[in-house]
């Protein structure tokens, strides 16, 4: 990325500006979500923010609970920065950046408890119903983690069962029930960074190179927050936490919007 | 019981609906995605570029080097495990020799031109959708090409010459099916990728490639398409 461009960044965010002329605390346009993209997965989003493209693919499969949770079926988000979406991303075993990704965007589901692991049990101590989210980039153009949070959301609440041979107990994935996951709320992550002590939301690659610190911030429609990350080189005053969780809730509340528009049509 | 109407009712020569577009991907140097039924494969170019481990370097000329990925969730079973394959490292190296005889990398020495393929969902012949996409792709990223490649399956049911099998025709139960996955180059009809699974008499093979030359020149036609599409918008 272009070095040359972190010092106009910071001055410009001193003064309430961005290179492409949005406010500090405006996404990028156009915000687009799209279900179904596949028709192989239970549940898939393709999630499009400014020129960021994110796909998510839900897979749901039947395995025995975990000893220590007899009664739960499980949840697991993987995260794969392909090479497809920028130059800076190699083929291989994944790197930092792909396991935080999903790392973080798996905390903001599961602490928040958004699926009731126990409604996923089948048979106490057997059979239990087991969840894994893909997120696969496409194109990264900066802020993945809002992307990948909204996308994988999105996929949850369009993933529909497979049907089950009630005999056999095989799935059949070449068919769908109209079942959906027991998704009882809707958390968000949204990521504030501080470019020159400013706030900034939706950075675009070269404004996340020019950032001194982020915080990733899940919150659900209530206002409760599910997980936190905070990010990049630089430390945070209390009081930069406390603005950042602030705008953090709004814009997740923000997003939150955007999906329902789409999955109530 | 010959096999006398398709499954989804297609005539024998008849492709399924074909989508295709160019610049999907704009971190890439080129992109393109296509469309084929349910099989939908997105490419990406980048280079030409360094090429790392050095000791690949060729000093008289580029290098083409293909990466054919399933997303984890695109296969029509269980959740696919992310990591290479031996299938996607087959599949990534014949799309490279499909490639390769309309591709002039003379220019480029001691570099690297990589393609990746990304399947976000897949119903059989998702090699032929990498190699159309990725045709195009490379079209447009401006790297220097003779021709397009056009790429389809061929193949018969229990007898029945047909064009782009579908999943539930390659699997067919019980009869002889036989699955041949083709790529021609548009000027000269040449076959530059050629696989077989099944069972097929030599009469019926060549049948099928006779009528490769057909298919093979719609999704051409689409091909073309996309892209002077593509540059009228720019």
């Amino acid at each position: 990325m272009i070095n040359g461009n972190k010092e106009t960044i910071a001055q410009l965010a001193n003064e309430g500006k961005r290179l492409d002329g949005r406010s500090l605390t405006e996404f990028r346009q156009p915000i687009e979500i799209e279900t179904d993209i596949s028709w192989t997965a239970e549940g898939s989003a393709k999630v499009r923010i400014g020129e960021t493209v994110i796909m998510a693919g839900v897979k749901l499969s039947i395995e025995k609970p975990y000893n220590d949770t007899p009664n739960e079926g499980g949840i697991m988000i993987n995260a794969e920065l392909t090479p497809l979406s920028s130059e800076e991303y190699e083929s291989g075993p994944p790197g930092m950046k792909s396991i935080e990704l999903a790392r973080v965007t798996d905390r903001g589901i599961r602490e928040a408890k958004a699926i009731d692991m126990k409604k996923l049990c089948i048979t106490p101590g057997e059979k239990a119903w087991f969840v894994i989210v893909d997120i696969i980039t496409i194109n990264d153009a900066g802020n993945l983690f809002d992307a990948a949070g909204l996308a994988v959301l999105t996929a949850l609440k369009a993933a529909r069962f497979p049907v089950v041979d009630p005999e056999t107990g095989a799935i059949d994935y070449k068919q769908k029930t109209k079942v959906s996951l027991p998704l009882s709320k809707e958390p968000l992550p949204i990521t504030v960074y501080k470019i020159n002590g400013k706030l900034v939301v939706d950075p675009t690659n070269e404004e996340e190179n020019a950032s001194e610190a982020r915080l990733t911030v899940a919150s659900d429609s209530k206002g409760t927050i599910s997980a936190m990350q905070k990010g990049g080189e630089d430390s945070l005053t209390i009081d930069e936490i406390s603005e950042m969780v602030d705008l953090a809730t709004e814009k997740s509340a923000f997003l939150r919007e955007q999906i329902n528009k789409v999955l109530k049509k | 019981m010959a096999y006398t109407e398709r499954l989804d009712k297609r005539k024998f020569d008849e492709l399924r609906p074909m989508e295709a577009k160019i610049g999907v991907v704009k971190n890439a140097k080129g992109s393109a995605s296509f469309k084929s039924g349910k099989t939908w494969a997105i490419a990406a170019v980048y280079g030409p570029r360094e090429i790392y481990p050095k000791f690949l370097a060729n000093p008289t000329k580029g290098i083409l080097r293909c990466h054919y990925t399933m997303m984890p969730f695109s296969g029509s079973g269980e959740r696919i495990r992310p990591g290479k394959s031996r299938r996607a490292q087959e599949i990534s190296m014949v799309m490279e020799k499909a490639l390769l005889p309309v591709v002039d990398l003379t220019d480029f020495p001691n570099s690297v031109v990589d393609v990746f393929v990304e399947l976000p969902q897949t119903d059989a012949g998702t090699r032929c959708a990498a190699i159309s996409a990725a045709s195009m792709a490379l079209a447009h990223a401006g790297i220097p090409m003779k021709d397009l490649v056009s790429s389809i399956a061929v193949g018969q049911v229990d007898g029945t010459v047909l064009a782009d099998l579908s999943y539930g025709e390659e699997s067919y139960p019980d009869v002889e099916v036989s699955d041949i996955p083709v790529a021609m180059l548009h000027n000269s009809k040449q076959i530059s990728l050629l696989q077989m699974d099944g069972e097929i008499s030599k009469k019926d093979l060549l049948k099928a490639l006779e009528m490769a030359k057909g298919a093979t020149e719609k999704v051409y036609e689409l091909q073309v398409k996309a892209l002077k599409e593509h540059y009228s918008k720019e």
